[in-house]
């Protein structure tokens, strides 16, 4: 079934005192999806977000809103609202007045507003909190009254700029069910912007991931972590060996010193590619003539996991595990061809990353202390 | 503490203390003598000991409220200048208010620049820009002569009532501007655009976000350009000429000028800070909801 496409982006390029910071977004936000907008700080997601809110003009494209051209509609003529990065609430009025900011503007009679108002804190969870100074409610309280200030009004499209951010791990773990339940029960069309990749796994129908001002990937969660599409998005979205390899012909790859069966194809002859192998696919075995076979480095207990960092083919391999090996003892390692993810190594690669990942050097440099 | 003791409480108990006493002569047995009983004493000394005697006559400090009674003949004075002084601050708060606004949005570089330039008259001595003006408002001054050249005027700009006020707030604008500004610099950029964001136009992002938000700006502003205002006496010498005194002025002659009686400036300065305190906290109890309505 094909969706209604509600906003489209469409070769947007944006830039701050000459330096871009959008360099072409063709973007399809759908009705009622959950997209995510995922990148390291400074990759232009929440430009990309403000411009959809009406923020920022861009220099060059168009955004469309139901098909219509909207570049130079004023941010209050918009069926937009915003969810902002640290709330952004109005410290002179209390709660329910917050609420009731964008209901009060359009001079609702007082009985609506009140009904409405009382709809909206029951759907955050925060009746009986009517009265309260907003400076006095915690960063979990306040992210709920900012997000019933944004859906009073009913908007189509919900922006939301990083809004966990300020939050702890758990607070944070609760809120994006909460967000997610509320998304499915409105539904409206959810616009997140966030720099965890695991938030975006969690929550979104569609991931966006973006570095450098350019839409790296668009697909699913499973998609995005099964099947990145280049070294960035394998290096940003969870944990990630990546080997160079040469692609001999289908469904054959060579790298670590050897030729390995794959189910990637339609790669030119010989062509020099990235093996990606996410540490959870490789089991360590007993060491013998058909494994990779290496030293540990290290083990980390990662609670769920150990986290086991083996020197093989004078690489250092990130494998997860349930069982620790000894430091220093020999082990094999061994995938399926399932596990072997191919990507073309483009120009962009040689760039240095902003993902804060990289596990391969930190173990690299660890190894060599 | 000591700080505050030193600089604030001691000179106010000094004219407390001047404000409520009196110097009155008494004789050797202590009876306060006054015009007449003093005449009266000289008299019956001439008579009884021939012309160049002297009665014993002491002087004694005492308490009394005639200071505090007298200052009620100069009323029209002291309402004179506080009805001055607030037009000059309503004229400071309409000039300086959009300006205040207008650099707090500017690049964080240009607001030291625009800054500045609102400063920049206050490194000129207080005198001289005063006197500056005298020269522009004179009935042969720059104006007059400019206006004169396309058959206009002369009119009478120097000392008036406008005169007294153009200095006034000519003097304290940046006092005004300053603190509006460091106020509406504190307000968050995220909070004006979610009021946008919500539906709200330039003007009800102003009347609903912007001016409530500014309030203790407000509040300041009034405060720093009132109080000087109320109380300046060179405005009013140098540009409302003898017949614009404000209470000013009648303070320092009492100090510093021939009608010489500390004790009655002190009695009068007293009760202008009565009236200036008075005037505070009518507008410290202004809150959100009346500043809102006040400007719409």
């Amino acid at each position: 079934m094909e969706k209604k496409k509600l906003v489209e982006l469409k070769g947007i390029t944006k830039a701050f005192d000459g330096e871009p910071v959008l360099r072409g977004i063709d973007l399809e936000v759908h009705d009622n999806e959950f997209m995510t907008l995922l990148g390291p700080s400074g990759c232009g997601k929440t430009t990309t977000l403000r411009i959809i809110g009406g923020f920022e003009t861009p220099d060059t494209g168009d955004v469309l809103f139901d098909g219509a051209r909207i570049n130079d509609v004023p941010p209050h003529r918009r069926s937009v609202n915003t969810v902002f990065q640290k709330y952004a609430l109005f410290p002179h009025l209390n709660v329910y007045e917050n609420v009731a900011f964008a209901l009060r503007l359009r001079k609702t009679p007082e009985r609506e507003v009140s009904q409405r108002v009382a709809e909206m804190l029951e759907l955050v969870n925060l009746r009986g909190f009517e009265r309260r100074r907003v400076n006095n409610l915690s960063g979990g309280q306040q992210q709920r009254v900012a997000i019933a200030r944004a859906l009073i009004s009913n908007p189509r499209v919900l922006l939301l700029d990083e809004p966990l951010g300020a939050l702890d791990l758990k607070l944070r773990k609760e809120m994006q069910n909460e967000l997610k339940a509320l998304q499915q029960r409105t539904g409206i069309t959810f616009i997140y912007v966030t720099h965890d990749q695991e938030e975006a796994l969690t929550m979104s129908d569609t991931v966006v991931v973006m570095n450098g001002g350019v839409i790296q990937q668009i697909g699913t969660p499973q998609d995005i972590y099964n099947e990145p599409k280049n070294t960035f998005v394998a290096r940003f979205i969870g944990e990630s060996n990546i080997l160079p390899g040469i692609m001999h012909r289908d469904f054959l790859v060579e790298f670590a010193g050897n030729n390995f069966e794959c189910v990637d194809r339609d790669f030119a002859p010989m062509e020099p590619v990235n093996v990606v192998i996410r540490p959870e696919d490789i089991r360590l075995v007993e060491a013998t003539e058909d494994t990779i076979n290496g030293v540990v480095r290290r083990v980390t207990f990662k609670g769920v996991h150990y986290e086991i960092v083996v020197e093989a083919v004078s690489v250092n391999w990130i494998i997860h595990s349930t069982k620790a090996p000894e430091v220093g003892g020999i082990v094999g390692m061994t995938f399926t061809p399932e596990d072997i993810h191919i990507m073309h190594r483009s120009p962009d690669d040689a760039l240095p990353l902003a993902s804060d990942l990289a596990p391969m050097e930190e173990a690299a440099a660890e190894a060599a202390e | 503490m000591l700080w505050m003791a030193v600089f604030i409480i001691v000179p106010l108990i000094l004219i407390a203390v001047f404000a409520f006493t009196t110097t009155v002569k008494t004789d050797a047995d202590g009876n306060i003598l006054d015009a007449e009983a003093l005449d009266a004493l000289y008299e019956e000394y001439e008579e009884e000991y021939g012309e160049d005697a002297e009665p014993e006559i002491y002087e004694r400090t005492i308490f009394t409220l005639a200071n505090i009674f007298e200052v009620s003949r100069y009323m029209s004075t002291l309402l004179h200048s506080i009805w001055l002084a607030l037009i000059a601050t309503v004229i400071c708060l309409i000039l300086g208010y959009p300006v205040a606004y207008l650099i707090s949005r500017l690049h964080f570089d240009r607001q030291k620049i625009m800054l500045m330039l609102v400063m920049l008259p206050m490194w000129m001595n207080f005198l001289l820009r005063t006197y500056a003006w005298m020269t522009l408002l004179e009935r042969s001054g720059l104006i007059n002569r400019v206006l004169g050249l396309i058959g206009l005027g002369p009119f009478q700009m120097i000392n008036t009532p406008g005169a007294v006020v153009l200095g006034m707030v000519y003097n304290y604008l940046p006092f005004m501007i300053t603190p509006l500004y460091s106020v509406m610099t504190k307000i968050d950029g995220r909070t004006i655009e979610a009021a946008q964001d919500l539906g709200a136009g330039s003007l009800r992002v102003m009347t609903r976000v912007v001016i409530p938000l500014s309030v203790p700006g407000v509040v300041s502003g009034i405060t720093m350009v009132f109080v000087p205002a109320v109380s300046t006496f060179i405005i009013s010498r140098m540009l409302g000429g003898g017949t614009n005194m404000l209470i000013g002025d009648l303070i320092d002659l009492q100090f510093l000028g021939n009608a010489y009686n500390p004790n009655l400036g002190a009695a009068m300065s007293l009760v202008l800070m009565v009236f200036i305190l008075l005037c505070m906290s009518i507008t410290n109890s202004i809150d959100d909801d009346d500043m809102e309505a006040a400007l719409l």
